[in-house]
């Protein structure tokens, strides 16, 4: 349980692409931060690549991509595969935004272990990356 | 005794006093809710101490002549018209643009057939961003948030069949703006319909682009100088072209309150009238060609307010800080758009009924044109079908509910009244505070308005964790078996395909040698004190891309890296 680890778990909130909507990102960047953890929000425009390098330079336990711009069948789905290039493939790697439920399906098949649309509660975001993260750092030993 | 400065309804009586009194004491004995949603009874949407009744002690301080006045006259709480939507409706303007710039004009064509009034272009994010849509920036978003837009060719599809002389066109782009002018202007000479009968508006508002909606290019000082220069060329030759409209809506879109959406907007606007006046441009030549745009969130009385208090600001200021003479500079003109960020994914049909409400408000709070989102918008573009709904909503409110036929009806409210004046009182609070920064440009700079926004977004969403306050189907009244309907509007890979081998086209088929000439010469210009609009009119004029002109110009400016918080 994150209570009894070493140090908090340790994630990376992201927006990539052109979008510019922050606001969701920003909260839930506020609200893990409140729970407990450790956040480092990227900014704006990162491309994937640098996603990635930046979870795996920070030791990163998640990572949360935010997309709100409608490119998100083409960005969640580059970081997945920098994840795969990079052998990083453990990191938590979850998101929301704006995505229709078939287009959510078609990510977490891809490998994207959750997805978050408007109106998911925080409570809930924030158990998620608890149990998720907590499970990894488990099983890293 | 109660003060009757105000001389807002009849005399207060010692008998009313009385009663009054009585009812007191009542409502403090009286039980009070405790459902869910009912921790926010005592609060606006925006954290405003409510009253659970307002009466003449609330609105005492209130001048008739002074703080509200008639329709028409100063300082304009009523209404900037005599007579409102007696005389004129409000322009139903539905903001529109997807895919490529074909798709985007059926659609025009479509919303006009169905009795929209104007034109509203959403672009997408390369071409907000000034990036053409075969860069590896443009990666999955060419036409997904609006409408691909690379070269004068694209515009001239976009209004093809369109009569631009006729036809009012707002633009919605804000980082290229200038560049997005310079190709209306061109695409109309083509027509042969010289600048000069063009009438339409700008977004071009940057300064909300760092606080707010974060699509930027430059860094903030040379974007400013692009807006003056654009204004300063508008004044000048496009006696119908609204030059900038300064933009709240975004602001409130991040999560901001109401004052503050009002007091970062106005103080934005201000920005731009003193750096206008600093270069010698006459006030009153281009005050009046300015206008605003807010956002209709869902609290009913509050955002009425919110538009009454606006205006009442906004002629103070134009007249006795800056000096206006002309009338016409102290009116505040605004476009209303329902508020994007009200919407849920749950239950998506429920949208329909809260863009009701918010469009409501903004017609009781005298907006000049309106834009209603469509239902699914909060998960993708808006069908044919949705966008029809959300136009239809605005006729029957211009047409069925009547509120359209007696001047600011709830003028002279207790409630509404004491609202407008405190969300004034708010706003001039928050326009010390920037003034303490030295101006809204260093208040950005430092900022301020981004922090006091991403608290009060925070805020907002804790209250809905708590439960204090209740949005229907998301944290009640939920259906979790639901089942999003499928019938959503997708832009596919094609798109994007298709139009990164449309621009290289252009650029194959073009004089080379002249579209570099005139980027050369726009570079000069940059670097210079020239004005650049006739440069970006000679650039667009010789095909050169938006990216290609956006790149020059970065070569002078560079480009704007954020200092990211949250």
């Amino acid at each position: 349980m994150p209570a009894t680890q070493a140090r908090p778990l340790r994630i990376i909130v992201a927006k990539a692409g052109l979008d510019g909507h922050d606001r969701g990102a920003k909260v839930i960047a506020r609200a893990l931060r409140d729970a407990g953890m450790e956040v480092i929000y990227t900014g704006l425009f990162q491309a994937p690549e640098q996603i990635v390098q930046t979870a795996i330079q920070e030791d990163a336990d998640g990572i949360g991509l935010s997309i709100l711009s409608g490119a998100h069948m083409t960005l969640f789905p580059l970081v997945v595969e920098q994840l795969k290039a990079q052998g990083a493939e453990d990191i938590v790697f979850f998101g929301g935004g704006t995505i229709p439920a078939e287009d959510a399906a078609e990510l977490k098949r891809l490998g994207v272990r959750e997805i978050f649309t408007p109106g998911a509660p925080l409570s809930e975001i924030i158990a998620f990356v608890e149990r998720e993260c907590g499970q990894r750092r488990e099983l890293s030993g | 005794m109660i003060d009757r400065a105000s001389g807002l309804g009849p005399e207060v009586s010692p008998e009313y006093s009385e009663l009054a009194e009585q009812w007191k004491a009542k409502a403090a004995a009286a039980p009070r809710r405790r459902d869910k949603g009912s921790g926010a009874v005592d609060r606006t949407i925006s954290d405003v101490p409510l009253q659970p009744l307002y009466g003449p002690e609330d609105v005492a301080g209130l001048d008739l002549t002074r703080d509200l006045g008639v329709p028409g006259e100063f300082p304009y709480t009523r209404g900037i018209h005599p007579t409102m939507y007696r005389s004129r409706l409000w322009t139903m303007r539905q903001f529109a643009g997807f895919g490529n710039a074909k798709q985007t004009n059926e659609r025009y064509h479509f919303l006009l057939a169905q009795g929209q009034m104007g034109l509203s272009v959403a672009f997408d994010m390369p071409t907000l961003m000034g990036y053409d849509s075969d860069s590896a920036h443009a990666r999955g978003e060419v036409g997904k948030c609006g409408v691909a837009i690379d070269s004068i060719r694209d515009m001239e599809t976009l209004f093809d069949g369109i009569d631009l002389g006729k036809i009012t066109t707002s633009m919605t782009i804000n980082g290229p703006a200038a560049i997005a002018l310079a190709q209306y202007i061109v695409t109309a000479e083509n027509k042969g319909i010289p600048r000069a009968e063009l009438g339409g508006t700008l977004q071009a508002d940057i300064l909300k682009e760092y606080i707010a909606q974060k699509e930027w290019i430059f860094p903030p000082r040379p974007h400013v100088r692009i807006i003056l220069d654009m204004m300063e060329f508008c004044t000048r030759e496009m006696p119908r072209w609204n030059t900038i409209s300064v933009s709240g809506y975004h602001i409130r879109e991040a999560g901001s309150t109401a004052a503050q959406e009002l007091a970062f907007t106005l103080a934005d606007g201000f920005a731009y009238v003193e750096g206008a006046m600093e270069r010698g441009l006459d006030i009153d030549a281009f005050a009046p060609r300015l206008s605003f745009f807010f956002n209709s969130h869902s609290d009913f009385f509050e955002e009425i307010a919110k538009f009454r208090a606006a205006r009442r600001i906004y002629a103070r200021r134009m007249r006795d800080q800056y000096g206006a003479r002309d009338p016409r500079s102290w009116q505040l003109r605004f476009h209303t758009q329902t508020a994007g960020c009200s919407a849920t994914a749950q239950q998506p049909e429920n949208n329909i009924v809260r863009v009701a409400f918010e469009a409501m408000a903004a017609v009781l709070g005298g907006t000049q044109s309106l834009h209603t989102n469509s239902m699914d918008e909060v998960l993708a573009l808006p069908t044919e079908k949705s966008v029809e709904i959300a136009l239809r909503t605005q006729q029957v409110l211009a047409y069925e509910t009547n509120v359209t036929n007696v001047v600011d009806p709830l003028g002279g409210s207790y409630y509404v009244e004491a609202l407008t004046a405190e969300i004034e009182r708010q706003a001039l609070d928050y326009f010390d505070r920037i003034a303490e920064y030295g101006g809204m440009v260093a208040a950005v700079e430092a900022g301020f308005p981004q922090r006091e926004i991403a608290d009060a977004s925070y805020r907002y969403q804790r209250s809905i964790e708590t439960g204090d306050r209740v949005i229907v189907g998301v944290n009640a009244f939920e259906k979790p078996d639901e089942v999003q309907a499928p019938d959503l509007l997708k832009i596919g890979v094609e798109i994007e395909r298709g139009q990164a081998r449309a621009v290289a086209d252009v650029r194959a088929t073009r004089d080379n040698a002249v579209t570099q000439e005139a980027l050369a010469a726009l570079k000069r210009a940059c670097a210079g004190d020239a004005n650049v609009m006739p440069y970006l009119i000679d650039c667009v004029r010789a095909v050169a891309t938006e990216g290609e002109i956006v790149e020059a110009m970065v070569e002078v400016y560079g480009r704007y890296t954020e200092q990211t918080q949250f």
